[in-house]
């Protein structure tokens, strides 16, 4: 329509993500998330865009209140925070109980604590978490205010002055300078570059620490030069959080253009390398991106709470049947003593006296009421029964633990400088109970740091041998090398052969190709050279020239830079890149090439390419792209035939070392076809809908008959320590995937490089191109290899199963040898060759798509290694989801880009690796590192100390609270069913809140079982929670008994001493007190693996506490228990009582852990032992005969 | 919480950009053995020396507490007489709350007892009750601390319902708990010569000299349509009424014993005592028992043989169980730490795989 254009020098310079295929999913979905406004391409802006007239703030606030640039991320204000912070806390479950328990005991019939009382442990924990909740709200308010009272240059009655962040309004026109950070959403109108040129920095958005280029528009680049008074008007889409993208055009000077994520320079980022910019602001505050997207990653919920909860649900069934024996004990009591109610002494349901009140009853309701009121109370009595406060403990345990695991000095890592973080406080346990560690390749594996290593140019192989500067200048290219005066950041070596040949005439078929392989090298890109006079240089020798200038390439993908740097090693440096230009320094001599045009790389053409004129006005098309793609789009000729058979062969060789590798096209463009092309393309890229998908239309009208020139082959280095990190986890018996979006041959070699895949392994490899194909691959291999389906193995298993959860052990396991048998390479006879798959995205879309899941999960689970490659981010997800709801496994995702969040997102645990390709993985994570080494120790180690304290913390908790509400019962069952608590008011909420919490609390945090080092060298260690050995069904079932017993020991020996004496009730009362408390804590503190001295005075230290409170509580003479406790303690009988208490209350439980422990050893025992004996044995006796268990 | 806290607000505004940058470069953990989890620790393992010490010891310190402690239990002297069925005239055998609700009826009642042992001085005296629930919940609560404490707070009686409060104003002291208050009486005589019964300090010094007011006076009590049992002299401060302290030490159990008084004479043995009870308070109407009960005291309190023979019990069987793990330990050791025991390093014979 009127998007006329009638300036073709214009060049639209998408600076994009190129990089990572995935992102362009990602933000796909976003979008669709979103549900951003789509505008329709014939009736554009019909659907409401928001108009912004430049420098007109009034105008622009006119029709539309568009927020102002004031940020509030805090959750409250002072008036509010009282209602709202008690109104979201009332969402949790625990707290409705609470209250309601405390409501029950207002009634008066029911009023079995005194009111305040009742009141106090829901006070407490609101208290609690109002105090938490309140700081972490004041510490966002402080920052709020700090953001908002930040100052910037706005432009006011024609001059730019200073106003506050908070004031600025959309359509206002700002000034920024150098290293300032951009208070918002912003349109570039002009920047210090003549050309429009800005560079900014993008971290605190993606973290990227890399700049990247905006670009105000020539048109209004060149008249913000002239003068101030810009005026025009934007219309954008409606504020979205998606921040790789923005859609708009703009009206200015009768012009209308299109604007584009180019363009747009966002809130939070900071300018660099650019003195000043000017721009108008389009969305402000909270509407800016940077503020739409602060969203805190889905909390997740560890599986053992989920067990929890399952057994809670037993403990509400303890706690109706003790309710119900209370209720019917008191109907029957009622019914059997009707008669005598009005005047039983201890009843006296009458009154009996003169006045009115004379012959009505005191309290009582009837036998089905007061039956009913008896429930009531006593679940008021007993509510301890359900470990409320056991989610609150859990929740600052896991807060301990947490901080213990980001204090961890082997978790820090001292490249990137980044500490272990952990962003998700409910999962810590679920760290000792992984299964499947589900990898990306890149960044993660790999350090994502690229080095170019190979080449291949017109089917030459060229390999990069190890040549120093001395034999460089022994050559004929000396002169070349004092030449070039250029100093990269990282040396490259080069091939000698290849460099001879570029110093040959530009004669001569390869010349020519070697000539424009390497010219696509350092054009074909987004990378941006950022050229800075060294001054400092200390390389004294060979700078005769003068000055040396160091040369940093900043780019958004690694493997660019790399590319890059390999073009100038070879003489072929960038040197400028503009919108409209580049400027390529060959060899010295300087080289200016116009870009016409450039296509980004996609996800779906896995290519990119520019548009090329140069100086002789010759225009041609650069290309370069994955090679599967590349070769369908070749021109068909002989030669060209020729050279493809050879790059292929290349190809593949080099995939199979571990490189990553790429292909290089070029070719010329005709007159008429550019004029095609051009008209296309500026169509395309100023279109407000569709752009992505009119672009890759356009990209195919020059992508086409190329002439193959070359391909690269880059290394992607392991990371430290990744080879044993994997085979550790493997001995742990988890079993680490690949997921990764690179090659078949690729992923396999670097699958052998990290010791994922061994020579021994029979490799199964799906690579199937129809749904038929794959199936027939799967069952194939399922017959072959003798994989049975699950429900039929399951049957057949006469594997040890864990009898509660029905699990069963994966084979792998149990067939693998011993760990130093695997050491000295002994291979069990019976087993059979482990299996390997090796799948690809094209089957897997088949397969997830289709209903082969339960096939590939059959196989796949009965590998010992699987590797997917060419998998798209979605079906990252797909796969961590096949294992996710086929069994009851752990998984954990691990990656470090924007690709893996899906994946991260969909596992029971992700962990984001703070690696090059920025923030998104770490912010979607659970927990974040920075090297995927420390897999190893945060599973082995953390993993298992969290499971074991988290484990045990859940099995005391209920303990303890039910050995208490059980001692309770068996009195009230002596009380004639009347709900009467021996214990004071007071001990009863303190016992869970006071008296018995700080040692649970202490002993989570600190307590291990094993050291690190043993862990370590032990990670089949790992199998325990693989086998729920700290928290199952059985313990539970277990513990209870235990709890029974103690209950009734508790109870009964002091009803026995006391038998026949003169004991009051409150003198008893305090006796259970402090016997249930010195009881739980010795309990406590046979099961303490570890003493520290915080342990020690924790728990001791709740005993004295304990008795402090009594001694407080009965010194104020107007409680009835009034000096008890002074008596009590000059009696031996109550000191002997209580040794009895503790000894024949735990006389079953030491028994039974000790007999345990000699005859059936846990492998912690065992290992625990030979760690504190110092008898770890280096070699291994052989198997006792005589042990046939 | 607080990492979530510190990204969201650095990720919103970014604005302490150099701040967060500044001190990502000394990110590194700090040393500290605290932090790395290396404190100094003691380690317990369960080795066959610390169980079968464990055990010993246990068996060790437990029999000896125990011959002590039955003993004791032993020396002391007891003699127990129920009275509540043989002071009812046989006329009135069937219908025993009639007698006993019929006040013009003499209650008294002569028992012998015979002194089985010498019982040295103070021989304590007590009544013990039967089925009766002064741990009711009812009942506990049914008294009035502050009104017992200080005259001032002689209105405070919402709790004592339906005792709380007549005609002519509160009852002091109020509740079901005085109302109910213990009316039998006792006199002893040897030879039909009267033994002193000293009822004095026989409840706790704490009640009498903080808890229970010695300017507080009894009012309107047992005034009301139903008298529950002993009436006070309304002339004596409750901080001298020391029965009614002892009553209102509500007991644990429903089988309690409350001190009556201690007679301050060695009983021969052999001896006949003749006791005149008077039988006054109601326990027929919920067929509770009543018993009179003289007592010598040691250290270990009355006589009690449970604690002795649970200590001697518990004792024994630790000693055989320390005899069990010795010889256990001789006849199959487990070598400790071996790994060799490692479940993965376990012949996987018992199991066909």
């Amino acid at each position: 329509m009127e998007l006329h254009n009638n300036d073709n020098t214009y060049t639209s310079f998408d600076i994009s993500r190129s990089s990572s295929q995935a992102q362009e999913n990602l933000s796909k979905s976003r979008r669709i998330r979103n549900k951003s406004v789509d505008f329709d391409d014939n009736l554009p802006y019909s659907e409401n865009p928001r108009l912004i007239y430049i420098n007109d703030p009034r105008r622009t606030n006119d029709k539309y209140e568009f927020t102002g640039n004031e940020i509030r991320t805090s959750k409250y204000t002072l008036i509010t925070f009282l209602p709202k912070n008690l109104f979201i806390q009332f969402h949790r479950v625990a707290y409705l109980y609470f209250l309601a328990i405390a409501a029950l005991n207002q009634l008066p019939p029911l009023a079995v604590f005194g009111r305040t009382v009742s009141l106090f442990p829901l006070l407490f924990v609101l208290c609690v978490t109002a105090i938490k909740d309140g700081y972490e709200d004041w510490r966002r308010h402080r920052s709020d205010r700090n953001e908002n009272n930040r100052e910037a240059l706005v432009l006011q009655v024609g001059e730019f002055q200073r106003k506050k962040w908070k004031k600025i309004r959309a359509g206002e026109v700002v000034k920024i300078h150098a290293d300032e950070t951009i208070p918002c959403d912003m349109v570039l109108l002009g920047t210090s570059d003549p050309s429009g040129l800005a560079y900014i920095q993008t971290m605190n958005l993606d973290g990227e620490s890399n700049l990247k280029t905006r670009y105000a528009r020539q048109e209004t680049a060149s008249s913000i030069f002239e003068g101030c008074n810009v005026s025009g008007l934007i219309r954008c889409e409606q504020p979205n959080r998606n921040i790789y993208e923005f859609t708009a055009n703009m009206e200015f000077n009768g012009h209308k253009f299109p604007l584009s994520q180019s363009n747009i320079v966002l809130r939070g980022c900071q300018l660099k390398n650019t003195d000043w910019i000017i721009g108008v602001v389009v969305y402000a505050g909270q509407e800016t991106k940077a503020m739409l997207n602060s969203a805190v990653s889905p909390s997740k919920r560890s599986k053992l709470e989920g067990y929890m909860n399952r057994e809670t649900f037993w403990l509400s069934i303890f706690l109706l049947v003790m309710c119900s024996v209370v209720a019917v004990g008191m109907g029957l009591w009622l019914h059997r003593h009707k008669d005598e109610l009005d005047t039983l002494p201890y009843y006296r349901k009458t009154y009996i006296r003169e006045g009115r009140e004379n012959g009505k009853t005191y309290r009582y309701y009837g036998i089905p009421m007061e039956t009913f009121f008896s429930f009531l109370s006593s679940v008021i009595v007993f509510q301890i029964m359900i470990p409320i406060s056991l989610y609150i403990t859990m929740e600052l345990v896991r807060l301990g633990q947490s901080y213990f695991m980001i204090e961890d000095k082997h978790m820090y890592c001292s490249n990137s400088g980044s500490r272990f973080q952990c962003r998700s406080l409910n999962i810590n346990e679920d760290l000792g109970q992984i299964r499947y560690v589900f990898s990306d390749k890149t960044g993660t594996l790999t350090e994502n740091k690229m080095e170019f290593r190979k080449a291949s140019v017109y089917g030459k192989d060229y390999r990069s041998s190890n040549l120093t500067d001395d034999s460089l200048q022994d050559n004929s290219i000396t002169d070349a090398a004092v030449r070039s005066r250029w100093k990269l950041k990282s040396e490259i070596s080069v091939d000698s052969e290849l460099m001879d040949l570029l110093h040959k005439d530009l004669a001569g078929d390869e010349r020519i190709a070697a000539h424009l392989f390497f010219l696509t090298l350092a054009a074909c890109n987004t990378v941006i050279p950022i050229v800075s006079q060294d001054a400092s240089s200390s390389h004294g020798s060979s700078d005769s020239s003068g000055e040396v200038k160091t040369i940093d390439y900043q780019g958004e993908s690694p493997d660019e830079q790399a590319l890059v740097s390999a073009a100038s090693a070879y003489g072929y440096t960038l040197h400028e890149r503009t919108s409209g230009h580049i400027v390529i320094d060959i060899n010295g001599n300087k080289l200016r090439l116009d870009v016409l045009g450039l296509h980004e790389f996609d996800s779906v053409r896995k290519r990119m390419s520019v548009v090329i004129r140069f100086p002789d006005n010759t225009v041609k098309v650069l290309v370069k792209g994955a090679d599967s793609t590349m070769f369908s789009i070749l021109a068909d000729t002989e030669k060209v035939d020729q050279i493809r058979q050879a790059t292929r062969s290349h190809l593949t060789e080099y995939s199979s070392e571990g490189l990553r590798t790429l292909a290089v096209a070029a070719r010329d463009l005709t007159d008429a076809e550019l004029e095609q092309w051009q008209c296309r393309y500026e169509d395309a890229s100023t279109s407000l809908i569709d752009r992505a998908a009119k672009l890759r239309q356009t990209a195919a009208l020059v992508e086409c008959n190329l002439k193959l020139l070359g391909a690269t082959a880059i290394e992607d280095k392991l990371q430290d320590g990744v080879p044993e990190a994997i085979e550790s986890l493997r001995q742990a018996g988890i079993k680490v995937w690949v997921l990764t979006g690179d090659k078949q041959e690729t992923a396999i070699s670097i699958g052998l490089s990290c010791k994922l895949l061994t020579a021994d392994m029979q490799q199964i490899i799906i690579n199937g191109n129809s749904e038929e194909e794959c199936r027939n691959l799967l069952t194939d291999a399922m017959t072959r290899h003798g994989v049975q389906p699950a429900n039929r193995k399951k049957q057949n298993s006469t594997r040890r199963k864990n009898s509660e959860n029905g699990y069963l052990e994966i084979p792998d396991d149990t067939k693998s040898s011993n760990v130093l048998q695997q050491h000295s390479g002994k291979e069990e006879p019976d087993v059979c060759a482990p299996l390997a798959l090796i799948i690809d995205g094209n089957s897997l879309v088949y397969i997830l798509e289709k209903d082969l899941q339960s096939e590939l999960f059959d196989i796949a689970t009965s590998c010992k290694v699987v590797l997917c490659c060419r998998v798209a981010p979605l079906q990252k997800a797909g796969i961590v989801d096949l294992i996710k709801s086929r069994t009851d496994d752990m998984t954990l995702a691990i990656g470090d880009g924007a690709n893996d969040v899906s994946m991260i997102q969909m596992a029971d645990v992700g962990v984001g690796i703070c690696g090059q390709e920025g923030r998104q993985a770490v912010m979607a994570s659970d927990f974040a590192m920075g090297q995927f080494r420390f897999l190893k120790r945060l599973l082995l180690v953390h993993g298992h100390w969290n499971y074991q304290r988290v484990g045990y913390l859940v099995l005391y908790n209920f303990y303890r609270n039910a050995v208490f509400v059980l001692m309770l019962f068996w009195y009230i069952l002596c009380t004639a069913f009347s709900t009467t608590s021996a214990l004071t008011d007071w001990s009863s909420v303190f016992y869970s809140v006071i008296y018995t919490s700080v040692p649970t609390i202490v002993v989570g945090i600190l307590d291990k079982d094993l050291s690190h080092k043993t862990l370590l060298e032990y990670p089949k260690l790992y199998g325990v929670g693989h086998r729920h050995e700290a928290y199952n069904l059985r313990l539970f079932w277990i513990t209870m008994i235990d709890t029974l017993w103690q209950s009734l020991v508790l109870f009964y020996i002091p009803l026995f001493t006391y038998k026949e004496s003169t004991i009051d009730i409150w003198s008893m009362g305090s006796l259970w007190t402090i016997a249930v408390v010195i009881l739980v804590n010795i309990h406590l503190a046979m099961d303490i693996r570890r003493w520290v001295f915080i342990t020690h005075a924790a728990v001791w230290g709740s005993i004295i506490i304990t008795y402090a409170c009594m001694v407080v509580l009965d010194s104020i003479p107007v409680f009835p228990n009034y000096w008890t406790i002074y008596h009590l303690v000059k009696s031996p009988t109550y000191w002997l009582t209580i040794l009895l208490i503790i000894i024949v209350a735990l006389l079953p439980r030491f028994l039974f852990k000790v007999i345990h422990q000699i005859f059936w050893p846990s492998d912690i025992q065992i290992a625990r032992e030979a760690e504190i004996l110092r008898k770890v044995a280096p070699n291994l006796r052989s198997k006792p005969d005589e042990d046939s268990s | 919480m607080d990492t979530n806290g510190a990204t969201t607000s650095s990720a919103a505004g970014g604005g302490s950009t150099s701040k967060s940058s500044s001190k990502k470069h000394s990110r590194k953990p700090v040393y500290s053995r605290f932090t790395q989890q290396e404190l100094p620790a003691c380690k317990p393992i369960l080795t066959p020396g610390l169980v079968i010490s464990t055990f010993t010891i246990i068996g060790i310190i437990f029999i000896p507490l125990g011959l002590v402690s039955l003993s004791a239990s032993e020396k002391v002297v007891e003699i127990v007489d129920r009275y509540d069925e043989s002071c009812v005239p046989s006329d009135y055998s069937n219908d025993k709350l009639k007698f006993i609700q019929n006040p013009s009826i003499n209650k008294s009642c002569v028992r012998t007892l015979t002194v089985p042992k010498l019982m040295k001085s103070p021989v304590f005296i007590y009544y013990q009750l039967d089925n009766y629930y002064q741990n009711h919940r009812r009942y506990v609560k049914s008294r009035s601390d502050k009104q017992l404490r200080s005259v001032s707070d002689e209105k405070s009686t919402k709790d004592c319902s339906p005792e709380d409060k007549t005609v002519d104003g509160p009852i002091v002291p109020c509740g079901l708990v005085a109302w109910s208050l213990f009316n039998d009486t006792y006199v002893f005589s040897v030879n039909s010569k009267t033994i002193e019964v000293n009822k004095h300090d026989i409840a706790w010094k704490s009640d009498k000299e903080h808890k229970f007011g010695s300017n507080v006076y009894p009012k309107n009590f047992q005034s009301g349509g139903l008298i529950g049992g002993a009436k006070l002299n309304s002339s004596v401060p409750l901080s001298k009424q020391e029965d009614l302290m002892v009553w209102m030490r509500t007991a644990a159990l429903p089988t309690f014993r409350k001190l009556y008084g201690k007679i301050e004479q060695d009983l021969q043995a052999n001896e006949k005592i003749q006791v005149v009870i008077q039988n006054n308070y109601n326990t027929y109407s919920f067929s509770g028992k009543k018993k009179l009960v003289l007592s010598t005291t040691s250290w270990i309190g009355g006589k009690n043989d449970f604690l002795g023979i649970a200590y001697i019990i518990v004792g024994g069987l630790c000693l055989f169980l320390a005899v069990c793990f010795i010889l256990l330990y001789v006849i199959k050791p487990r070598p400790l730490g071996d790994p060799s025991y490692l479940s993965w390093n376990r012949s996987p014979a018992g199991h066909p795989n």
